[in-house]
């Protein structure tokens, strides 16, 4: 079954803490958000394995958007 | 003086336009594609479009800047506060374009953004500084060493950093070995060195800083202090004058020092001294805002006058237009900033605002970025307005505070104002037994 990590709010990629391959659990801060000045840890909800990164350093997201695919 | 170009957005640049309006000077206001439709665009006699939304694309764009005040032909520009005010460079090539920058001079605020050199200058100048470093650190045992002399908690902070950012507390030497490297290469991400330097923790503190004014006659005054205690992440959130804390002599204390800093660097324009200051009153130079400040409006109630036309004449070579004995502080003043942002966890709330209703209390004023339907974008701070209320006496204002955000009703984003009526209703505030980590600590429980 796929899952996904997705944007709880709209803002800027400042940082991506995992890579393809990796076991992550449920809390685990997976990446960082910018918005509006203030850095916004986004954390799984789920356990798995990150199948893609669909987020970039730098890259704008709006609130919803997928960030991790993990299988 | 014809025309300025404000190189700023929201309620600063609407605030600044004021005045200029108020001097028959026109305005060119700068903004990125996010900001097409804020009052701060249409209120400007012209606007130039700069870029988009985020600020590395605009607002912080040196060269948009400098090209649309070159092509406007500006007299001067006003930087505001944050992005390019205290960019040493920015202002610098705004002087070789031989256009007037409304701050001090370039060299000033160079020294005055290293916290490694403005704290050596401070403490050379006999303005006691909190025991620390005082210099770059170079290795983590070089760091562990000092920390131990100084005594636990300190402060891990980076020489470029500023408004809260790049600073880490740290208990013991475990923490700081922890955090030790994450916030070098955080610095240098953030402000492009990795210098980090190390201050002794001072617990119940408050934070109350000065506003001085110099001019380019060599004079400067002082127009009083801010309490500035309430924060949140190290971010102010209300701030007042008189502080209830401090006692009059220490008061008076703190304000020729705050001069005799000033004067070390021979100040021109508006600037702000930061002091921390500890259960006894005993208060340190913690930086200097080489800008007008976010809160300045609590100084303008006070004291009756208005800082950014004070900025412009002196920035054109005028004298201070009032000398020290002349200046008074009348009543009590009170600032709070309202945040676009969860008031418990403290997360942004970005969005259109639905409905904008201002309670209708007089000795209100409000400085607000938006109108009802604008909408809040996540590109930028997110403070949407400052309400800045003014009594008789602290007493006075906090009643009158708190019948404004009772009537304030603000639909479609979530805002912090519930909180200003929590803090409001809290006796230790009501006595003005705070410090800077009240709200952290008294309110969450």
């Amino acid at each position: 079954m796929m899952k996904e990590i997705t944007a709880s709010m709209a803002g800027t990629v400042l940082n991506v803490f995992v890579a393809e391959g990796d076991q992550i659990h449920s809390g685990q801060e997976v990446l960082m958000l910018e918005s509006m000045k203030m850095e916004i840890p986004i954390e799984s909800g789920i356990e798995g394995v990150v199948k893609e990164v669909k987020a970039n350093i730098g890259d704008f997201v709006n609130e919803g958007d997928v960030l991790i695919v993990l299988v | 003086m014809q025309r300025i170009l404000i190189a700023n957005r929201g309620e600063i640049a609407l605030r600044i336009i004021g005045t200029c309006h108020d001097m028959g000077i026109e305005t060119i206001a700068v903004y990125s594609e996010a900001d097409r439709d804020m009052p701060f665009v249409k209120a400007a006699t012209k606007a130039v479009c700069i870029g988009e939304p985020p600020v590395n694309k605009s607002y912080l764009q040196v060269e948009k800047i400098i090209a649309a005040a070159k092509e406007e032909n500006v007299d001067a520009v006003h930087p505001g506060y944050g992005f390019v005010s205290e960019n040493s460079d920015f202002a610098r090539r705004i002087i070789e374009a031989g256009i007037l920058f409304i701050g001090p001079d370039p060299e000033t605020i160079e020294l005055m953004g290293d916290k490694i050199v403005s704290r050596q200058t401070m403490e050379k100048a006999g303005v006691p500084v909190v025991p620390g470093s005082g210099h770059g650190l170079k290795t983590i045992e070089e760091a562990c060493a000092l920390a131990g002399t100084i005594g636990y908690p300190v402060m891990l902070k980076a020489s470029g950093g500023g408004g809260g950012i790049g600073m880490v507390l740290c208990e013991d030497e475990q923490a700081l070995v922890k955090s030790y490297a994450s916030t070098k290469s955080r610095a240098k991400t953030y402000f492009g060195s990795d210098e980090v330097f190390i201050e002794k923790y001072i617990a119940s503190a408050r934070h109350v800083e000065v506003q001085v004014f110099g001019d380019s006659c060599g004079n400067i005054v002082h127009l009083f202090e801010r309490d500035c205690s309430i924060q949140r992440r190290h971010q102010k959130v209300v701030e007042e004058s008189p502080s209830p804390f401090l006692s009059d002599s220490v008061r008076q204390k703190m304000f020729q020092t705050a001069i005799k800093a000033a004067k070390a660097v021979k100040y021109k324009n508006a600037g702000t001294i930061e002091f921390i200051v500890d259960e006894n009153e005993n208060f340190y130079f913690l930086e200097m805002n080489t800008r007008l400040q976010v809160e300045h409006p609590v100084t303008e109630a006070i004291s009756g006058l208005d800082l950014v036309k004070w900025q412009i004449l002196v920035a054109q070579g005028e004298p201070l237009p009032l000398l020290q004995p002349e200046i008074h502080s009348s009543g009590h003043a009170i600032e709070f900033r309202l945040y676009a942002e969860d008031p418990v966890r403290f997360l942004p709330s970005p969005g259109k605002i639905t409905a904008l209703k201002w309670g209708e209390e007089a000795g209100v004023r409000i400085d607000s970025g938006y109108e009802e339907g604008g909408t809040v974008t996540p590109f930028y701070d997110p403070m949407i307005a400052k309400c800045i209320v003014h009594g008789a006496t602290r007493e006075e204002s906090l009643a009158k505070a708190e019948a404004f955000f009772k009537n304030t009703h603000i639909e479609g984003i979530k805002t912090n104002a519930p909180l200003f009526l929590t803090i409001l209703a809290n006796v230790d505030f009501k006595n003005g037994n705070y410090t800077t980590s009240f709200l952290t600590k008294k309110l969450v429980n």
